[in-house]
């Protein structure tokens, strides 16, 4: 069994226990255990059950490259899936409950599927529920998707109750891990006296140094990396983050860092994760190497671990995985493992290693602690079921004869390791194949250039293949070196601390345990835990004809889901050449994506939650919208009143009443919202000219006009009515929507192709609150209020003037949006409430009314004035708008022109817009089709038209609307039959667009 | 001017740093060629500062210039005087090519105080904030989260950050969810 021994723990404090709760049990640890360690030490080996065969799994890992030890943390609303145990620092109260299992972890049905595996293997999925194919739907998928899938999803009321927060910062060199390596390549670089900001994804520098022993600088590692830490503590240029680790590497050194703050500790008020954003000139990937598992029947039953994560519980939290531990290897650092136990008072019963000449000095050490070696030898397999019971030993060479069978409770396997090649990878760093050691290295040739063509990635340490204690202290020196000289700083010392470490024989590579494992062991044998892949099943791949890396992977899952292969990825594609018979650098990796390890949601979000998820706009009049019962309509960012409804009044009857009120008497509309862009300069014309569909520049001070503009593409894009205020000034209105895109739109022409021009823009937009003042007896508010004359002499429809009204500096403009008497009135932005509140006040004789924009539709409508996003959709053009008036004939070009030229601009089939009225007075539903005869290819109904706008006229007292119709305008009067959601067609008659006072005699008074 | 309607009436926090909304600040949009010598006589004439070099700021008592751009810049007044000194810029370039433009009211500022404003700030914008790159004297127009803003500051503890009048609120919380007691990085040593 697993236990805590009573020696070593260096990570754990035994004075500090701690409580938590693992499927329901509670359960004891030590402030400073992982859960993988606290679990471990209440003989809690089996952690979960595997995605497809639903196998018992323990723990095999002691880092983020676990792939078996996941389970849902947390409740409620803080209730996470896919938590890796081994990454999780226990805390007092922690809840965990293991996954994919039922009715329990113990006793689980899905366990079926793995007396089924012989059908269940590679690309089953594709093969099997293909046919019939009504089946996959119905019956296959929901099987599926109950026996399949990691952790449960979070509750859909649950509600994340953390916050989040980014955070925005600048190095020369960034550092991406603490352990030996990265912190002698910070403290080279900093010494150097560049600036450096070193990421640590653990709560504790030093890596494995301090597990794996040797001496730095005549110190125990331990000291040396405490000494490292207090050095660079001290440099007022170096920085160091530890639980933050380095997620992904992109263009130009931009890295994203996960750090998690109070993950161990909840009880801390703060944010629970940061989203650290860096641009760092130079980053150092010091991020270690990872064991390899070794291929061998049975080598995913709980308590076969990885030799390295054997010797981490021992050492670092004072676990021991069993009594009896053999170790299996092909190198010589697994002897550390058997070592330690040994030391520790615990049994090896044997060490079987696949290589025939044995190791050098570590394996000399152990003999000498008189432990039984076996050179050449092999795991055939282990025997267990829900923990190791025996190994089964054989020979390497062979095929899987047992010569003898090792009772033992756990097993330590190492094949070797891997450099976490990873973030040298993100941003297409290339590896080359080192056969020696059988491993993928940084080629540093090959590296990840930034926009001058310069390398920026920079591994150090085992990262880059160095692996004895001196080597990686000379790599990581030259590594920061290299970082400081390429950010402007000295070279600094070249000198490495003085490391001491046994020599080490080369490792075999074994990708096979033994090397000609019968079909029976190979379908024992797991590459990939956490997706249940086997070696047969890559073989299987090959031999159907997925050569490609990228191909086997999808067709069998090797290295998908959450641990994205970090144990299986070497492994996978040594068994994949194999059967194909090529090369491992030939068949390649895979491709390594950011985040290394899965970060929060929340963490990307940041502080964007609550009522800061999003800007809202708000006008100066805001409040006064709210405070009397605005309904509302987001528009763009900003939130605009659609009507007002009094107490116990529908909103669509509120509706209806703004447009009567408004109609008959005086309503008000905040205006706000609506773009002013200020166009300046001695081309400012010729600006406009080019902008507009119509002729600007003619237009005299003073003077307004409504106008077109289109992109290039000719299609209509903002509308909006144009003042004159000087010769070279003019001040363009733009819809609400489009303010910040039409500035841009005009500094984009300004910059890139008229540059020469000499025009100045500034949108002005929040300079001025803007009110409509609306209907017939807008004159007479205003001439109450008095300053000014607002006579149609002295202010006529489409001018504009200064004044004061009521004592506040305005514009008034003679514009109008809703076919009646209307001034648009600007004053600036912080006069805005007391202006409304003075019109509100001053307009009760006529009953005032403040409308919102439903009521604005549907008075526009009423006139048959488009609506930009209503009648247009980004494939409208003004022609199609029966706006031909509004584009210039004696212009030579303006954005568009030529666009609207093309045949299919040109088309006159091309659906043009007409008003239509229905024969019953009903609405037709927004968007509807109108039908036409047959059926096209497809079988589908054929469409000549659609709606683009649809109203309840209060004015009228009948459905109006406009629409899109094939020739409408040679139609008037016929009636055609629209789609009416799952009623009968609808009934309309093609009218003119211009439902109300035609004439615009209301208007112009 | 104390009885001007600002966007939020004066609202403030206090956290890491405090955050106050200003009360009225004159801004005028200067559009032109910041080099062009009769514009920057103009702008000396009118405001009594010199045109900032590219993200630096000129003040002299009340009035300042932040460059915003090569063909832009934002001068700086008392609230009362923002009209009268833009249309006496406008007077004396009317032969040159440049566009004045009161702005006053367009916008909301606050001023953020304490030694952690650093950090405050880099936790919304993408900029450098470290004591070495931003300084006193010097501006950045960037955005916060996910708006447009632009600060400077004004000493090593006191920053000024202008935003649209309209998401003034949003800026206002975001700055207040940033400077949560609880919240504090330690990234920079001063």
């Amino acid at each position: 069994m697993s236990t805590r021994v009573q020696t070593q723990g260096r990570l754990i404090n035994r004075d500090r226990p701690v409580s938590f709760k693992f499927n329901g049990a509670l359960m004891k640890g030590y402030q400073g255990d992982t859960l993988a360690s606290a679990l471990l030490a209440n003989d809690q080996m089996l952690m979960g059950r595997s995605f497809k065969y639903h196998r018992p799994r323990g723990v095999v890992a002691s880092g983020s490259e676990e792939p078996n030890a996941l389970v849902n943390l947390g409740e409620g609303n803080r209730f996470e899936p896919n938590q890796r145990a081994t990454t999780t620092e226990i805390f007092h109260g922690l809840t965990a409950t293991s996954q994919n299992h039922w009715p329990s972890l113990e006793y689980d049905v899905g366990v079926v599927n793995n007396l089924l595996s012989r059908f269940l293997s590679a690309g089953f999925y594709y093969k099997m529920f293909i046919h019939p194919r009504p089946f996959w739907k119905h019956i296959y998928e929901p099987f599926i998707r109950h026996s399949a899938g990691l952790g449960k999803a979070p509750d859909a009321e649950a509600r994340d109750v953390d916050r989040y927060e980014h955070f925005y910062a600048f190095t020369d060199v960034l550092v991406i891990g603490g352990g030996v390596a990265g912190l002698q390549s910070a403290l080279t670089a900093a010494r150097a006296g560049a600036k450096v900001l070193l990421l640590e994804q653990t709560a504790h520098l030093g890596g494995r140094a301090p597990v794996d022993g040797g001496t730095i600088d005549g110190m125990s590692p331990e000291a040396w990396v405490e000494k490292a830490r207090a050095d660079l503590a001290a440099m007022p240029n170096a920085q160091i983050r530890t639980r933050t680790m380095g997620a992904g590497v992109y263009d130009h050194g931009y890295v994203l860092g996960y750090e998690r703050l109070t993950d161990h500790a909840p009880e801390v008020a703060g944010p629970r994760h940061r989203l650290w954003r860096i641009r760092a000139a130079q980053i150092i990937t010091a991020t270690g190497a990872i064991e390899r598992p070794l291929s061998f029947a049975g080598n995913d039953i709980p308590g076969v671990m990885l030799a390295s994560a054997v010797r981490d519980y021992l050492v670092n939290y004072g676990v021991s995985p069993g009594d009896r531990t053999v170790v299996v290897t092909n190198n010589d650092d697994a002897y550390r493992t058997a070592i330690a136990l040994v030391q520790a008072g615990l049994k090896v019963p044997a060490i079987l290693d696949a290589r025939p000449q044995g190791g050098g000095a570590l394996m000399d050490e152990a003999k000498a602690l008189g432990i039984r070696v076996e050179t050449g030898a092999a795991a055939v397999k282990v025997k267990g079921a829900k923990r190791v019971h025996s190994v089964c030993r054989g020979v390497q060479a062979g095929e899987g004869e047992v010569l003898e069978e090792i009772f033992c409770d756990a097993v330590a396997m190492s094949g070797g390791w891997s450099p976490v090649v990873h973030l040298w990878s993100h941003c297409g760093g290339k590896l080359n194949w080192d056969a020696d050691q059988a491993a993928f290295r940084p080629d540093h040739t090959r590296a990840p250039t930034s926009h001058d063509g310069q390398a920026f990635v920079i591994p150090s340490g085992a990262a880059d293949g160095a692996f004895h204690l001196s080597d990686v202290l000379q790599n990581a020196v030259t590594a920061g070196q290299t970082a400081a000289t390429r950010v402007g700083a000295k070279a600094g010392d070249a000198a490495a601390p003085a490391a001491t470490a046994p020599d080490e024989a080369p490792l075999v590579p074994v990708w096979m345990m033994p090397q000609g494992a019968q079909k029976k062991l190979r379908m024992k044998a797991w590459l990939d835990y956490q997706n249940d892949v086997k070696v047969s099943d890559v073989q299987l791949a090959a031999q159907e004809g997925f050569e490609s890396v990228e191909h086997t992977k999808r067709y069998t899952t090797l290295g998908m889901a959450t641990d994205q292969g970090k144990l299986s990825n070497i492994n996978g594609l040594a068994t994949l050449a194999h059967a194909l018979d090529a090369e491992i650098p030939q068949v390649g990796t895979t491709t390594f994506r950011p985040p290394y390890t899965p970060i929060s949601m929340g963490a990307i979000a940041g502080e964007a939650r609550g009522e800061i998820f999003q800007p809202i706009r708000k006008t100066p009049m805001h409040a006064w919208h709210e405070a009397n019962g605005a309904h509302w309509e987001p528009v763009g960012h900003w939130r605009r009143p659609y009507a007002f409804p009094r107490k116990g009044e529908s909103v669509h009857d509120a509706v209806n009443r703004e447009v009567q009120a408004t109609r008959k008497s005086l309503g008000l509309l905040d205006a706000s919202t609506l773009g002013k862009i200020i166009v300046k300069g001695p081309d400012a014309g010729k600006f406009l000219d080019m902008l507009y569909t119509n002729m600007m520049s003619t237009l005299k001070p003073g003077k307004c006009r409504y106008g077109l503009m289109c992109t290039e593409n000719g299609f209509l894009t903002d509308d909006g009515v144009v003042a004159r205020i000087d010769e070279d000034t003019f001040l363009c209105h733009t819809t609400t929507g489009g303010a910040d895109r039409i500035h841009a739109h005009m500094e984009e022409w300004l910059q890139t192709e008229w540059w020469d021009w000499k025009v100045w823009t500034v949108n002005a937009t929040e300079q001025f609150a803007q009110v409509a003042v609306v209907g017939p007896n807008a004159r007479k508010l205003l001439e109450k209020l008095g300053g000014m004359d607002v006579s149609k002499e002295a202010l006529a429809f489409m001018e504009w003037k200064d004044g004061t009204l009521g004592g506040f500096p305005v514009r008034a403009y003679r514009i109008s949006f809703s076919g009646e008497l209307s001034y648009e009135i600007a004053v600036p932005a912080n006069l805005g409430r007391a202006f409304w509140d003075k019109l509100v006040e001053a307009g009760k004789e006529w009953d005032i009314t403040p409308y919102g924009t439903e009521a604005l539709h549907i008075m526009r409508a009423e006139k048959g004035f488009i609506m930009i996003g209503d009648e247009t959709d980004g494939t409208v053009i003004p022609q199609d708008l029966g706006l031909d008036w509004a584009i210039s004939k004696k212009k030579e070009d303006y954005i568009g022109k030529r666009a609207q030229a093309r045949s299919h601009m040109t088309d006159p089939k091309r659906w043009k817009l007409v008003g239509l009225e229905t024969l019953d007075g009903s609405v037709l539903k927004d968007g509807a089709y109108a039908i036409a005869e047959g059926t096209n290819e497809n079988g589908q109904t054929n469409t000549q038209g659609r709606v683009t706008s649809t109203y309840h006229s209060p004015t009228l007292n009948k459905g109006i609307a406009m629409g899109l119709v094939l020739n409408g305008p040679d139609r008037m009067g016929e009636v055609i039959s629209f789609t009416n959601g799952d009623s009968p067609a609808a009934k309309a008659r093609i009218v003119n667009p211009v439902f109300f006072d035609p004439e615009g005699e209301k208007q112009n008074v | 001017m104390s009885d001007v309607a600002l966007a939020l009436g004066g609202a403030s926090f206090d956290g890491l740093v405090k955050i106050e909304e200003l009360a009225g600040q004159g801004m005028v949009t200067l559009r032109g060629d910041l080099t062009d010598k009769a514009i920057v006589k103009a702008v000396k004439d009118v405001f009594g500062v010199a045109l900032p070099d590219i993200r630096e700021t000129a003040f002299s008592g009340s009035t300042g210039a932040l460059w915003m751009s090569p063909d832009e810049a934002l001068l700086l007044c008392s609230y009362d005087e923002a009209q009268a000194k833009a249309d006496e810029l406008a007077g004396k370039l009317a032969d040159a090519h440049a566009l004045v433009v009161n702005v006053s009211d367009a916008r909301a500022v606050f001023q953020l105080k304490g030694s952690l404003l650093r950090e405050v700030i880099a936790k919304l914008a993408p900029v450098d904030m470290s004591p070495d790159a931003f300084k006193p004297g010097m501006v950045r127009r960037t955005r916060m989260a996910q708006v447009a803003a632009a600060f400077w500051m004004d000493d090593a503890s006191t920053a000024r950050v202008v935003c649209f009048r309209s998401v003034g609120e949003y800026v206002f919380n975001l700055l207040s969810t940033a400077a949560d007691t609880n919240a504090s990085v330690g990234h920079y040593s001063s």
